[in-house]
């Protein structure tokens, strides 16, 4: 059937197969290979994307159909013009990768948490990330990363 | 692991969903947040033929309290209840443990939990809270609506009483009365695994400090989450004590009829039964000021 999806602002229509699912019609129909599948069981959340700006979802977990009408935003679409994203740069900074699998879904679970909860102690940070798996095993440095994009993200508000 | 192929109907609206429903019958299922049916379609362990999507249907998301009962349509994902301000009012503790620990926090944004009760695993951790909370269920179909004690709601294990053609609209939680609380606890060996064993209570005082009624529920106990009526006749007029929730656990680990496998034994099982039961009894006692450190 025919779906229309804006993904990272760009309005894409295609024919999809109804069972074809989001993380597979993002990586193979659009292309956009940045959406890594890890566990394809919903455990690991290496697949995660947002929805409409404000809610992580697994890819692997919803069908492309389910996406019709709606706003996908990948980790392609995360920096604006030559500027890094806040939670990519914190990422950058404070080696919050290591092999990079998990980042993806990691910075895409973050945005959306820090959505609802822009000043979160560290406590909140790694119950918010604990349906992303990292197999290099580097939580604090991922940790320390959402914290400082917290308080990157917090700046502007502040200011104004 | 791409499930098998179906038709797909986006309904925009509850009429259009049950126009759908009746017109395929049993090969239709209806897609909510789709956490647990679409890894499930994967798995080739559910295969219908036609997904009916409610997603789009507005008037379906919704959590509302009214006529003394927390009211959730369909649509209502538990990321949403999580957030809300019922929950942080503190005035459903129940509720808020169970929010905490549904799978995890992104499952949370998508999943509903009227689909959660639907979906009835057996180690779901709604159809447990909902029974200890005397939750029911409006079920609508071609015969008209009907409100479904949780008692009645559960079958068997993925099994509920909404029959083909129809669907389930809303779940309804009471408003805890004056001098109850609840709690809900689960063992899982990491976050998102299915829980090893789970327990809900709620507990009501009476104005003298006995405790006048009591509900006792058990998760991944049995094929389908159950009420520990041994458990709740146990507390039913007796002082908070070490005794009475003693009582209760031993009336737990008695009724649970766990599976062994991967996540323990049946006696372990049993056991965390007991202790879940224990420890959610004095957790809830706590929430109603009751200092449990010292009760012998």
């Amino acid at each position: 059937m025919k779906i229309s999806v804006t993904v990272n602002g760009t309005p894409y229509e295609r024919d999809v197969e109804p069972r074809t699912l989001l993380a597979y019609f993002l990586r193979e129909t659009l292309g956009l290979t940045g959406t890594h599948v890890g566990c394809d069981t919903s455990s690991c959340g290496c697949c995660v994307v947002l929805l409409d700006g404000d809610r992580a979802v697994k890819s692997c977990t919803m069908f492309a159909v389910m996406a019709d009408g709606h706003a996908i935003t990948t980790i392609e679409g995360l920096k604006s013009g030559g500027t890094l994203h806040p939670m990519q740069q914190a990422f950058s900074d404070q080696h919050g990768l290591q092999c990079g699998y998990c980042t993806p879904g990691m910075m895409a679970t973050a945005i959306a948490f820090l959505k609802h909860n822009p000043n979160p102690t560290e406590a909140e940070i790694r119950d918010g990330l604990s349906g992303n798996l990292c197999r290099c095993t580097g939580y604090n440095n991922i940790v320390k990363a959402v914290q400082q994009a917290a308080a990157a993200m917090a700046e502007p508000a502040a200011a104004s | 692991m791409f499930p098998a192929a179906f038709e797909y109907v986006a309904a925009r609206a509850t009429d259009e969903a049950f126009a759908a429903l009746a017109e395929h019958g049993s090969d239709a299922r209806v897609l909510a947040g789709g956490q647990s049916l679409i890894p499930a379609m994967r798995f080739r362990l559910a295969r219908p033929s036609v997904l009916v999507d409610i997603n789009r249907i507005a008037e379906l998301d919704y959590i509302d309290e009214r006529d003394g009962e927390l009211r959730l349509g369909a649509c209502a994902r538990d990321h949403a209840l999580e957030t809300s301000s019922f929950l942080r009012s503190g005035r459903y503790p129940l509720l808020a443990d169970v929010c905490a620990v549904v799978a995890d926090p992104v499952v949370r944004q998508m999943g509903t939990v009227v689909g959660s009760l639907c979906h009835n695993d057996p180690a779901g951790d709604w159809t447990v809270a909902a029974l200890a909370a005397r939750a029911s269920v409006v079920v609508r179909g071609s015969g008209g609506t009907r409100v479904v004690p949780m008692d009645d709601f559960l079958v068997d294990s993925y099994t509920t009483v909404v029959d083909e053609g129809e669907m389930a609209l809303e779940v309804r939680f009471p408003t805890p009365p004056a001098r109850t609380a609840g709690a809900y606890l689960k063992i899982e060996r990491k976050v998102g695994d299915y829980a090893t064993a789970s327990a809900a209570v709620r507990v009501t005082l009476g104005e003298d400090g006995t405790i006048a009624t009591a509900s006792v529920a058990l998760g991944a106990a049995g094929p389908k989450a159950f009420r520990v009526t041994g458990a709740e006749q146990a507390l039913a007029g007796a002082r908070p004590s070490a005794a009475a929730l003693a009582a209760a656990a031993d009336a737990a680990r008695s009724a649970a009829d766990p599976m062994a496998d991967t996540r323990g034994t049946v006696a372990f099982k049993k056991q965390m039964s007991a202790v879940l039961v224990e420890r959610a009894l004095r957790k809830a006692l706590e929430r109603l000021g009751q200092k449990m450190e010292n009760v012998a």
